[in-house]
């Protein structure tokens, strides 16, 4: 057994993991607030690395301005969406909303693929990459980033939630709309920050995953990715996205590990969540953390 | 044909045997006729192009029916449709090809076998609804499709696998013009069987699980049993209408078969109406079309040079894509019962003109 590789993916996985984490937090974020099911938020990542690499290589400004730009253009982005795509949608049914969703998602991929074509393109470079050894193991210093990334994020969404106002404001319309418009917080408000926080943050990891793998069409797909590890962690809970995306991203690399070393029948890196996916909803759907849906007639 | 849903006002039926004809009136029952009669005679006429969407609309149509089965009537959301889709034009190759079986009867056996295989994964069907549902088929789809690249004995891995062509009574069905009668033939047939579904007890059962499903299990009705039989007649409905795909073109490839695919069959069966079997027909017509008729736009700007033609053909993919994305949402906001309401609305306001309102 190749005990150092195993090590180098279980790493990886916990990075890759963490970010997955972020990801499913974002995705949380919409469903507990505005019971939304985004399936547009891997479009977040791309557009948000998109632009961020237009303003770096087409506008050639310094990183910290086109970082700037990105935030605010995806808080836009966010807040425009809400508005016009899914205030409209308010009270239909379920399967009519992840179809706007949907929608959103393939109009935008196929936008981002007219705008800046099919190929991967990589970032200038920004940071100095090299590679730091840790404990006998060489880590890569974008991966490292993509860690302080994540807890920051994750640290972030912790305070915002305990202490700040508009945080306090989003759990309590998460808990009960009524009683929440009836304390004299607006809900329109809430929805609106809830997606933009939420497109924000994600522009924010596909900026992160673009500088360490490039950016390209696949930054899309980390979208449909995030669903195994929300389903695992529970659809209505942030700490459970963040579990559930470690696990799933140590899974991705154990089944690297297992398929390299034994199985040999490839792929199955990306195909083992989906498996995994089924499997918990078929005994335990609810996931770790969620909410069990108990309904009166 | 009967829709089971709203009808507008004055539209009165006094027996339960007017409320479940398949055909509203005689004239619909001679309309029908007459258009399919007129159908026959259509290859002497029409140029190979227009019999070419014809058979894409028919095949497409079978499986969006199939789609609007679960979804629209039962209530059941699928992101997989396009994997059985898949999963029935390599069924029928591999049926044909393996067991020297003949064509005209591998189709409805590939239908079966991707009957199994979908009842298979609507088995967390029976536990889970809504969104978790649409999450539990968005995980059939990519298996299915894994499934597809690895399972070399099945469907020939990379390399794709040979359908033959229909061929019935020593007649082969493999030029536009004859493939054109068995893909009208199945068309009929399928949405002849759709409507008497919809009318029957089956049917009756799958609307009330849509519509509330707690009464429809008090009412006596088994949840589990009908969730998974709707599941069952869908991927049979994919799988036929795959079938037809392959045998049509000769040769099937997994490369096809993506969520996208997917995601354009929901976008057939919104567009036209959910829960309406005429619905699925005219969506499969509007999506179909939709890149002709885009294609022939980009031309049209091309030719008065606002923008090179170049480029805008190039990019005809991505402008599908977007125009697909964009009328599944202008639809669901503007218009989410489909085609089908808008068509019933405009029938209503001629038949009662001018007092219609």
């Amino acid at each position: 057994m190749n005990t150092e590789l195993l090590l180098q993916l279980t790493i990886n996985g916990l990075i890759v993991g963490l970010l997955y984490g972020v990801i499913a937090m974002c995705f949380v974020l919409i469903y507990k607030s505005t019971q939304v099911v985004n399936f547009a938020q891997g479009e977040f990542l791309l557009i948000g690395a998109w632009i961020c690499w237009a303003t770096l290589v087409w506008l050639q400004l310094p990183f910290w301005l086109g970082f700037i730009i990105t935030l605010a253009f995806m808080t836009l982005f966010g807040i425009l969406i809400q508005a016009i795509f899914l205030k409209p949608m308010i009270g239909e049914p379920i399967i009519s909303v992840i179809m706007v969703t949907i929608g959103l998602s393939m109009f935008f991929q196929a936008l981002m693929k007219w705008i800046f074509g099919v190929s991967a393109q990589s970032y200038p470079q920004v940071f100095e990459t090299s590679t730091v050894t840790i404990g006998g193991l060489n880590v890569e210093l974008a991966y490292i980033m993509s860690l302080i990334f994540s807890f920051l994020m994750m640290a972030g969404f912790y305070w915002f939630f305990r202490y700040s106002r508009m945080g306090l404001a989003m759990r309590a319309t998460a808990f009960d709309q009524q009683v929440a418009s009836s304390l004299g917080i607006s809900v329109s408000k809430v929805f609106a920050a809830s997606w933009a926080i939420s497109a924000m943050v994600s522009a924010t990891a596909g900026i992160v995953m673009g500088m360490v793998n490039g950016v390209s069409d696949a930054l899309s797909f980390i979208g449909i990715k995030v669903f195994p590890a929300v389903i695992l962690g529970g659809l209505d809970s942030i700490v459970g996205g963040v579990v559930g995306g470690v696990i799933i991203g140590v899974l991705e690399n154990l089944a690297e590990f297992i398929d390299s070393q034994y199985l040999h029948v490839g792929n199955l890196y990306t195909i083992a969540p989906f498996y995994v996916l089924l499997i918990i909803l078929a005994f335990k759907p609810y996931g770790l953390f969620g909410t069990k849906d108990i309904e009166r007639i | 044909m009967i829709t089971l849903s709203m009808r507008p006002c004055g539209d009165f039926r006094t027996t339960y045997k007017a409320d479940t004809r398949i055909f509203e009136t005689r004239f619909i029952l001679l309309a029908t006729i007459l258009s399919v009669v007129a159908l026959c005679f259509a290859p002497l006429f029409l140029d190979a192009y227009y019999l070419t969407l014809f058979i894409q609309i028919s095949y497409l149509g079978i499986a969006a029916l199939g789609l609007n089965i679960l979804v629209g009537f039962t209530g059941q959301i699928s992101l997989g449709h396009g994997a059985f889709f898949g999963f029935g034009a390599f069924a029928s190759a591999w049926i044909s090809n393996s067991f020297a079986i003949p064509v005209w009867l591998s189709i409805p056996l590939a239908g079966v076998l991707t009957m199994a295989v979908g009842m298979m994964f609507g088995l967390p069907a029976a536990r889970i609804k809504g969104l978790y549902l649409a999450i539990a088929t968005l995980s059939a789809q990519f298996i299915i499709e894994d499934f597809f690249a690895r399972a070399e004995w099945f469907s020939g891995g990379s390399y794709g696998a040979a359908a033959d062509p229909v061929s019935l009574f020593g007649m082969n069905f493999d030029s536009d013009q004859s493939f054109f009668y068995v893909a009208l033939f199945a068309l009929v047939f399928m949405y002849l069987w759709g409507t008497n579904l919809m009318r029957s007890r089956d049917g009756r059962a799958f609307v009330a699980v849509r519509d509330h499903y707690l009464s429809a299990e008090i009412m006596g009705i088994n949840l589990t049993w009908y969730r998974l039989l709707s599941f069952g007649v869908s991927s049979f409905y994919a799988g036929i209408g795959g079938a037809l795909y392959g045998h049509y073109l000769g040769f099937v490839s997994a490369e096809g078969f993506t969520l996208m695919m997917s995601v354009q069959f929901l976008a057939m069966i919104i567009i036209g109406g959910l829960g309406s079997v005429q619905g699925a027909l005219l969506g499969t017509i509007f999506i179909v079309l939709l890149p002709e008729v885009l294609e022939a736009t980009v031309s049209l700007i091309g030719s008065t040079g606002l923008m090179e033609p170049g480029t805008l053909v190039e990019n005809l993919a991505y402008f599908k894509e977007m125009a697909i994305g964009l009328v599944i949402i202008l639809f669901l906001i503007f218009e989410p019962d489909g085609l089908a309401h808008r068509w019933k609305q405009i029938k209503s306001y001629w038949k009662f003109y001018p007092f219609a309102y």
